[in-house]
């Protein structure tokens, strides 16, 4: 593939990379690179089509409104939630150090 | 050009407009989690659960595990969105807002990124404390709903150390309300007016306990400033975002700081508006002051994209209807009735709607018959002060509405005295009879019998003791009575009509 045809940069791979939290070195961003680059141009094929008058698409099930009844069943056994974590410290999972009151929500 | 002494530019010549938007998130009280079944900490039946004893798979993000749809978590949104005046998609979707903390267990929340639930809504805010203030109409761009996060402390409860950060799960996945205003507010007591009527809307439509400590409202200003100079040139300062502001103070203050600190920074850097994204801050309780918070460069690039996991809600005439016909009188409503209709004074309608259930309980008590103004009285006099010592509502007290309004009714007849209103109230709460068998079975039953009245008056009248008082009433001492009320009262232990006796006695004495 030419570097012309390449859908994403390298420069891309890296900050989607950092976004994700992934160290990669300059072997696998290249490597990466190439393959979401296929990726992206075998999705690109849709781009052909004539999509004029089509209503965008927010699900492909032909479903809507799967609710629940708003019942609360008891919370799971903490001791099994926690052990699936790498790490925690008496009721809490625990990560290394991190500062900030919190993300986005 | 006119400056106003208040303004923070006046002191250099300037003429500034404070520009603020709001954006509200705020924690809907639903039994169950978003998303899943497990309970939700801002339930009061969750309030001061153990740290990560709320959770299911789904909650903490487990592989595999897909999330289903709190369909009353949609129906209070699309509630809430009525009530803010506010049109309801009829199709809305959800979208992935990714970034990664550790309090996001699935490193992206579940929001709606370009079709909110609600949109296009707003209502009218008093701009003064006066009898018939101006108002002015705040718009609502949208509110649509989405998860919250969980927590993430520095130490153990209590201050023990830990060498990492440490996570608790409860608070994730509660459902969220994030409600999005227009920049329409010029002054920070409009926007805490907003902030506080707000409040009032999502308690009275029970959607919300609304416990600022606990973090189930919490506000983000997003503040500029228009200066203005001498030339008549304006400048906009830079958007400035304040994180999590969960007291009406904080807002109040870090509005008031954000105006001053603004044009002092444009005074000496002269940055305007315009290219890069705005500045986070937060604000400082003790010190009164914002600070800027430390922040990645690519912390907005949240990459949001249809979450496959969920289908559309489609929210229907027939489903839209159920909602509206569901919706219970809102605050404005229900003081303007009581003011215009139940004569009560704008102090105590205020005074009862503050707690929603105080509210519903004064008119469940008009319901069920009683005179709304002796009520309002009897109710804030009386019952609320029981219900202050008890740290709860009046509907908690365990007096039914029927046996208040009848209790109303027996002041109202003159049946009991005033005096006995209270410890009769007290019964009422303890036991189910009705308040006439209590009264009776208490001797609280007011005595205006004339036989009885005479008997008492008689004896209080030949007592050696009050023949001074005598004297006085007869000598045209108006004030000497009251002695010879109060005795009566104490011979009767409380049971005898005081305005009866009082008309007795100057009968007696005046003859």
């Amino acid at each position: 593939m030419s570097n012309q045809a390449q859908p994403i940069s390298e420069d891309d791979v890296r900050h989607v990379a950092k976004l994700a939290r992934l160290t990669l070195n300059d072997e696998q961003v290249h490597h990466f690179t190439d393959q979401l680059g296929a990726v992206l141009g075998y999705i690109a094929q849709l781009g052909e089509l004539d999509v004029e008058g089509v209503e965008p698409l927010a699900h492909p099930l032909d479903l809507v409104n799967v609710l629940r009844e708003d019942v609360a069943q008891p919370g799971a056994d903490r001791d099994a939630m926690l052990a699936n974590a790498p790490d925690r410290q008496d009721a809490f999972f625990k990560v290394p150090k991190v500062l900030g009151d919190g993300g986005g929500a | 050009m006119t400056t106003d002494p208040h303004d923070p530019g006046a002191a250099h010549g300037l003429k500034t407009t404070l520009v603020v938007g709001l954006e509200i998130h705020v924690e809907l009280a639903t039994a169950s989690k978003m998303w899943t079944a497990a309970p939700n900490v801002a339930h009061p039946d969750h309030f001061d659960a153990e740290p990560n004893t709320l959770l299911s798979p789904v909650a903490v993000g487990l592989p595999g595990t897909l999330p289903v749809m709190n369909k009353a978590a949609v129906e209070m949104s699309v509630k809430v969105g009525l009530a803010l005046n506010c049109s309801i998609a009829k199709r809305s979707k959800w979208d992935r807002k990714s970034y990664y903390y550790p309090d996001l267990p699935k490193n992206y929340q579940i929001s709606q990124y370009d079709i909110p639930l609600c949109y296009d809504g707003g209502f009218e805010i008093p701009l003064s404390n006066d009898e018939e203030p101006e108002h002015k109409h705040i718009n609502i761009i949208r509110a649509h709903l989405e998860e919250d996060a969980g927590k993430l402390l520095h130490e153990l409860p209590g201050g023990g150390f830990s060498d990492g950060s440490l996570v608790d799960l409860n608070r994730a996945g509660t459902p969220l309300l994030e409600i999005v205003t227009a920049p329409d507010f010029r002054t920070a007591d409009e926007a805490v007016t907003f902030c506080n009527m707000l409040r009032d809307i999502c308690r009275h439509l029970g959607v919300t306990e609304g416990i600022m400590q606990r973090g189930h409202m919490r506000f983000e200003p997003n503040i500029n400033v228009i200066i203005e100079n001498k030339a008549g040139e304006t400048f906009k300062t830079p958007i400035v975002e304040v994180k999590n502001l969960n007291s009406f103070r904080a807002v109040h203050g870090a509005i008031i700081h954000e105006h001053t600190r603004q044009v002092e920074a444009w005074m000496v850097d002269g940055r305007v508006m315009g290219g890069g994204e705005k500045s986070t801050r937060g604000w400082d309780d003790a010190k009164e002051v914002t600070t800027l918070q430390r922040e990645k460069e690519d912390a907005h690039d949240y990459r949001y994209f249809p979450d496959p996991d969920l289908v559309e809600v489609v929210v229907d005439e027939a489903w839209l209807e159920e909602q509206r016909a569901a919706l219970p009188e809102l605050p404005a409503a229900k003081r303007k009735r009581y003011i215009d209709d139940l004569h009560l004074k704008p102090i105590d309608a205020d005074t009862l709607l503050a707690e929603p259930a105080n509210a519903a309980y004064f008119d469940a008590v008009i319901d069920a018959g009683a005179d709304s103004k002796r009520t309002g009285a009897f109710l804030l006099n009386t019952a609320m002060k029981r219900a202050n010592e008890h740290n709860t509502t009046l509907d908690r007290l365990g007096a039914t509405p029927q046996q208040t309004a009848g209790l109303v009714a027996m002041l109202a007849n003159d049946k009991i005295s005033s005096s006995a209103a209270e410890p009769l109230f007290g019964y009422c709460c303890e036991s189910d009879e009705t308040p006439e068998k209590l009264a009776e079975h208490h001797g609280l039953i007011q005595v205006s019998d004339d036989g009885a009245l005479d008997a008492w008056v008689d004896e209080v009248i030949a007592n050696p003791k009050l023949a001074q008082a005598v004297e006085d009433v007869k000598a045209g001492k108006g004030k000497a009575i009251g002695a010879l009320v109060g005795a009566v009262m104490k011979l009767s232990k409380g049971q005898a009509n005081p305005k009866a006796v009082s008309a007795k006695i100057n009968e007696k004495l005046s003859g």
